[in-house]
């Protein structure tokens, strides 16, 4: 029976091997009427001390294997156990309902579960799992059975469960197994959360289809694309052998690129750096060796809330970033808030062309105490790391010279007041609007840097609605007319001594990098995970032959032709 | 009685680490502590309760303590909401 069944893949990676399906625990238990409610309560109070010993004993294993953050988890379980909405409101229970104690703490804990998985918040909803693990194990303890059937395992398996309790997957022996498949949770599970720290392939949320999964069928578990394969046929199983092999291979050379300065093949540095859009982004910036932040949007602070906020909200932020970053660049963009992006709260006026109107600068310009709020959190956090200010959607030097007066305004009543400001912060622009790049030459008198925002730009250039599919053909990146404007910003910036960066996504792109490289681009930012592989692209590509390869693509008249030529090069670099 | 209205800047909103220093702040003061998110209510000493007010970032959250000590419990406990944490 060859079966293909696909769910979300939560921890990446891709294993071959025969399962083990865990039975699922405890059934409801019996409801039963008590005489003694005082004897059924220390005896639930017994079984929540054993329960409370056993976690403890996994905080401890996990702390050693996994490290502190994960051993929390079970910190908050012993917590839960503490908490009064759970065992003193079974108590309660036991003593109106004169019922076992089994019974009060599986319909307390199905309440709370109930009620967090009701709620519009997936992590909320994981949380329903964690009450599930707590309640199971004290229940466990009254009835004297083992909470866990993992220790059963004795053999190389990939498990198949229901849901994985955090407990069961922090125990997960990894001699045998070699990943996980369950019919709930997402990639926020905490069993999710701690396949990726195993390093252990896992799909979740497979739903019922998994029921059809039985112990000793053999699978593939394509944890990189969420799919498995129920006995593959002899063609699969040789096609993902190497496909295991390729892919294991690939994932030991990116890591091997996290601590090395992004060089080119001939010693040129460039930065690779990466957009963020809220403080949660950072632990992946982390993790992938970025050289800093080349993009922080900060409009994330804005929205889906009822009112603007405050400048020491923000400043809270700001300096939370810089601190992270720990003396790495944070480029942080001023409010671009307009076009697509709206905010209820600030009645504007509907325009009819959002994208042509009164945004990003042009609305703080003119909404002047928005703006300064702002700027004072954002040099009061410059004291903490290295702070650059990007002012979005610059299209004359006015613009930016007003902007700047502010920023001086602002700097000199906070010195004022005593309150400490960095004297080395970068001050630049985004260039998205055409009129900005012809004029970059007097823009780069005034800006410290420019940073090129291509969705924008492409959009303006090709005179084309980004949201507008039946227009979208004409999204193109590589058209040497977008490519003639990134030449002339980058030419415009070196004469005057300043750096260019490019902050859209034509800046992760493995067919523009060679371009960019060539064209003297400094700073590449881009999501997160596109670092790495950046970073091993640029290692393989001389800045020399690059920049030959740029100025023949400038002379060409189609994006398809430049395509083709930078192909061309690519493969021919790779033999 | 002590009360005033905070809004939640925590990007991951208020659940495990959080919420647990909160519910132990919370827990060492003498007087009752309660959260108010629209229309729910729930207890500050209990993490559970605070989970299922389903407080994101942006959230306002009305608190409101009450007993002894209820003035120090406002400003510590509204400080604790007001931040953000390393998670």
């Amino acid at each position: 029976m060859n079966i293909h069944l696909q769910g979300t893949a939560a921890s990446p990676g891709i294993a071959i091997a025969k399962v083990y399906r865990l039975q699922a625990a405890a059934q409801e238990p019996l409801r039963i009427t008590v005489a003694d409610p005082a004897a059924e309560i220390l005896r639930l109070r017994e079984a929540v001390k054993q329960a409370k010993a056993d976690i403890e004993l996994i905080r401890v294993q996990t702390l050693e294997r996994l490290g502190e953050r994960k051993a929390e988890i079970f910190e908050a379980h012993l917590f839960l156990l503490d908490d009064p909405e759970l065992i003193e409101a079974a108590e309660e229970r036991i003593t109106e309902d004169k019922i076992n104690a089994e019974t009060a703490v599986h319909e307390v804990a199905t309440g709370i579960a109930e009620l967090l998985r009701s709620m519009d918040d997936e992590l909320l909803r994981e949380r329903a799992a964690d009450v599930g693990d707590v309640s199971g194990r004290v229940i466990s303890k009254l009835v004297g059975r083992q909470h866990s059937a993992l220790s059963e395992l004795s053999e190389e398996a990939i498990l198949v469960a229901a849901d994985l309790t955090p407990s069961d997957t922090a125990q997960l022996d990894l001699n045998y197994v070699r990943g996980f498949i369950t019919e709930i949770g997402s990639r926020t599970s905490h069993s999710a959360i701690m396949a990726r720290s195993l390093e252990l392939p896992a799909v979740v949320g497979m739903g019922l289809q998994a029921k059809r999964i039985e112990t000793g069928m053999t699978v593939i578990l394509d944890a990189v694309l969420g799919s498995v394969i129920v006995e593959p046929t002899e063609q699969e199983l040789t096609d993902y052998r190497e496909r295991k092999r390729a892919y294991e291979e690939n994932v030991a050379r990116m890591r091997s690129f996290v601590d090395r300065p992004s060089l080119s093949a001939d010693g040129h540095e460039v930065e690779l750096a990466a957009n963020i859009g809220s403080v949660e982004d950072l632990a992946k910036v982390l993790e992938n060796g970025a050289d800093g932040i080349g993009l922080f949007r900060t409009e994330f602070l804005y929205m889906g809330r009822s009112s603007l906020p405050t400048e020491e909200e923000q400043f809270t932020v700001y300096r939370h970033v810089l601190e992270k970053m720990n003396g790495k660049r944070v480029v942080i963009r001023t409010l671009d808030i307009g076009g697509d992006k709206e905010l209820p709260y600030m009645d504007l006026p509907k325009e009819s062309n959002p994208f042509l109107g009164q945004r990003a600068i042009r609305l703080c310009l003119n909404q002047d105490e928005l703006f300064r709020v702002q700027l004072r959190a954002l040099l009061r956090a410059s004291a903490y790391g290295k702070l650059a200010i990007m002012f979005p959607m610059i299209a004359v030097v006015d613009e930016l010279g007003a902007a700047k007066r502010i920023v001086e305004e602002e700097r000199v009543k906070l010195e004022a007041a005593s309150i400490a400001v960095s004297d080395e912060i970068e001050i630049g622009i985004m260039i998205e609007i055409p009129a900005a790049a012809l004029n970059a030459g007097a823009l780069a008198r005034e800006a410290d840097f420019f940073s090129i925002g291509t969705n924008d730009l492409i959009q303006y250039t090709m005179a084309a609605d980004r949201m507008n599919e039946s227009v979208a053909y004409l999204y193109q990146p590589h058209h040497p007319s977008i490519l003639r404007l990134v030449d002339m910003v980058i030419q415009a910036a070196q004469r005057n001594g300043r750096w260019t960066g490019m902050c859209g996504e034509m800046a992760g792109d493995a067919d523009a990098i060679p371009l960019l490289l060539g064209l003297g681009l400094h700073e590449f930012s881009m999501s997160a995970s596109s670092i790495l592989p950046a970073r091993e692209l640029i290692s393989r590509l001389s800045r020399e032959e690059c920049a030959s390869l740029a100025r023949q693509a400038l002379d060409l008249g189609s994006q398809a032709e430049v395509l083709s030529l930078v192909r061309q090069h690519q493969s021919r670099s790779e033999h | 009685m002590q009360s005033q209205t905070f809004t939640v800047i925590h990007p991951q909103g208020f659940h495990a680490r959080p919420s647990k220093l909160f519910v132990e702040k919370a827990g060492s003061f003498p007087c009752k502590v309660t959260l108010y998110k629209g229309t729910k209510k729930a207890n500050g000493k209990s993490s559970l309760g605070l989970l299922t007010l389903g407080i994101s970032a942006g959230s306002e959250i009305t608190l409101e303590t009450d007993g002894e000590q209820e003035e120090q419990a406002l400003q510590e406990l509204g400080e604790m909401l007001t931040k953000i944490y390393e998670e």
